[in-house]
């Protein structure tokens, strides 16, 4: 790994997103949901603040930052959170998968990540960067979050890290990416949390239990 | 020649001064004020002068047990540079035998235990025996990771490149991290397990050495302490990346680095409670990850 030539930001960045790779592990090997739901905030936190490294002060660059800092770890963490609470579960019991290969699995992703990431032809300035293979690796996770747990709450968050995953593919672009776009992403996400919130509410209300895995049978009434 | 006489007076005296102060941190955590720093000695020079008793169904593996495991790794002690000193045995390649020679006496541990036919003595050779499998990789990982960092296979060359080059960001960061819990997991400390536990079904290293007796435990006290110290030495190497440029300042910062490492671990056994079992291996396998990690990082 050359340091030397890196420039500081650069530098700087790439640490973060060792961090945000790391929060991955965390959520895979964690069963605590509103320990997951501070870990994917903190994660969204960490990749609000990335643009601002990366770029030169300017107010659109300032705006977003702040529109996400507000979003990914305010608002959207509130929301799930609240949905915790109100349906009252503390853990996510018996995944499909259990923990430790879930870890296993991740940091197998994680690996292959990397090595996909050298395969691309990506443009030299972002070739000895962490982006892309932070990027897959995150969508990896937050892929196996999703397919893998039981409760709603945790495929949300596996939604959430999916997203973050795009988030930093985006970062790349976000010199040439319009405002539109970003936002659009958000709004996107919202309506997802949105969604999901309600259904959460609904399922719980119905049938005592948010395991979607017991939603194959049909009730009749 | 004075660097090769101080590593081995360090080495031979030093270890069972690291469980007092240990053993001092958690009393003074607990309100107590806890046995003297130098307890541990007075223990093990007590033990020599005891005689040993031997059971009759144990043969000469078992009485072989503890002495192995002294030797083995008082060889390894010679390999493994303390601070910025290279250390007085060291080829390309050392580092495999060292980790071996570690794993060798954990073989004959782990044997010494099965030859006395005690259930519970099987139990815990089971157990340690399982973990050093989820430990091995996370040393491995990391040892490799030194390896491309410096470009040299031994250890020597390893550690003291790693506590003369400048910091390497996230990945001195995640080995700081995976090696302190290979530390903690490899010594039998809390988290992992309970050195002053009397109760033999929770037990995992302590409960292999219960049939041992007079000399025999105090070789396998004072070995443990020795593989504390060997341990804390690495992860010096790796968390302390200072030089201060004078000989004499740099073994006076690596004691006192010892030392604070000792208090850390201290620390970390007051505030944490002990795992359950089966949480043992999710944690060492985020060791393992850690470790394997910055390898990723390292070699990309």
């Amino acid at each position: 790994m050359e340091l030397v030539q890196m420039p500081k930001n650069l530098f700087v960045a790439d640490q973060l997103l060792v961090v945000v790779l790391l929060i991955n592990f965390v959520m895979l090997g964690s069963n605590r949901l509103m320990f997951c739901i501070r870990a994917a905030a903190t994660q969204g936190v960490i990749l609000g603040i990335l643009p601002g490294i990366l770029h030169p002060f300017s107010f659109h660059i300032t705006l977003i930052t702040v529109l996400i800092l507000v979003g990914k770890g305010i608002v959207i963490p509130g929301m799930i959170g609240k949905a915790v609470r109100d349906v009252q579960i503390k853990r996510e019991f018996e995944p499909f998968l259990g923990y430790i290969p879930a870890l296993i699995l991740g940091a197998i992703m994680t690996a292959a990540a990397f090595v996909f990431a050298e395969k691309l032809p990506l443009s030299p300035e972002h070739e000895n960067l962490l982006f892309v293979p932070a990027s897959f690796s995150t969508l990896v996770a937050g892929f196996l979050i999703l397919t893998t747990r039981r409760k709603a709450i945790s495929q949300v968050i596996g939604y959430l890290v999916l997203e973050n995953g795009i988030f930093i593919f985006g970062l790349l672009l976000s010199e040439t990416m319009p405002v539109l776009v970003e936002a659009g992403m958000l709004l996107d996400l919202l309506v997802g949390v949105f969604v999901m919130a309600i259904v959460i509410n609904h399922i719980s209300r119905e049938f005592s239990s948010t395991d979607t895995s017991r939603l194959r049978t049909l009730k009749e009434e | 020649m004075i660097t090769f006489i101080i590593h081995c007076l360090l080495v031979i005296v030093m270890p069972p001064l690291l469980l007092g102060v240990i053993t001092k941190t958690k009393a003074e955590f607990g309100g107590r004020k806890g046995a003297p720093y130098f307890q541990p000695y007075y223990d093990i020079l007590k033990l020599l002068k005891k005689e040993a008793v031997y059971s009759k169904t144990t043969t000469w593996v078992f009485k072989a047990g503890p002495v192995v495991t002294l030797a083995a790794t008082f060889l390894a002690s010679l390999m493994l540079p303390l601070g910025n000193h290279s250390a007085p045995v060291s080829f390309a390649g050392d580092m495999l035998l060292f980790a071996y020679l570690l794993a060798l006496t954990r073989f004959f541990t782990t044997l010494a235990a099965l030859d006395t036919g005690s259930s519970f003595e099987g139990m815990g050779a089971a157990r340690e025996v399982t973990f050093a499998c989820l430990t091995e990789p996370a040393l491995f990982f990391a040892l490799v990771t030194l390896a491309k960092m410096s470009g040299s296979l031994s250890l020597t060359g390893m550690l003291t490149y790693s506590s003369s080059s400048a910091w390497a960001g996230a990945v001195t960061v995640l080995l700081t991290v995976a090696l302190f819990i290979v530390l903690l997991a490899e010594n039998c400390r809390i988290p992992f397990d309970d050195p002053n536990t009397h109760l033999e079904l929770t037990m995992i290293h302590e409960v292999m050495v219960l049939d041992h007796s007079g000399p025999a435990l105090g070789y396998i006290q004072y070995g443990a302490s020795l593989k504390l110290f060997l341990f804390a030495a690495l992860f010096y190497n790796i968390a302390m990346p200072i030089q201060t440029g004078s000989v004499f300042f740099d073994w006076l910062l690596f004691i006192a680095g010892m030392l604070g490492i000792a208090v850390a671990v201290g620390v970390t056994e007051s505030v944490m409670a002990r795992l359950r079992l089966t949480q043992v291996p999710l944690m060492l396998i985020t060791a393992t990850v850690f470790s394997a990690f910055s390898m990723i990082l390292i070699f990309r």
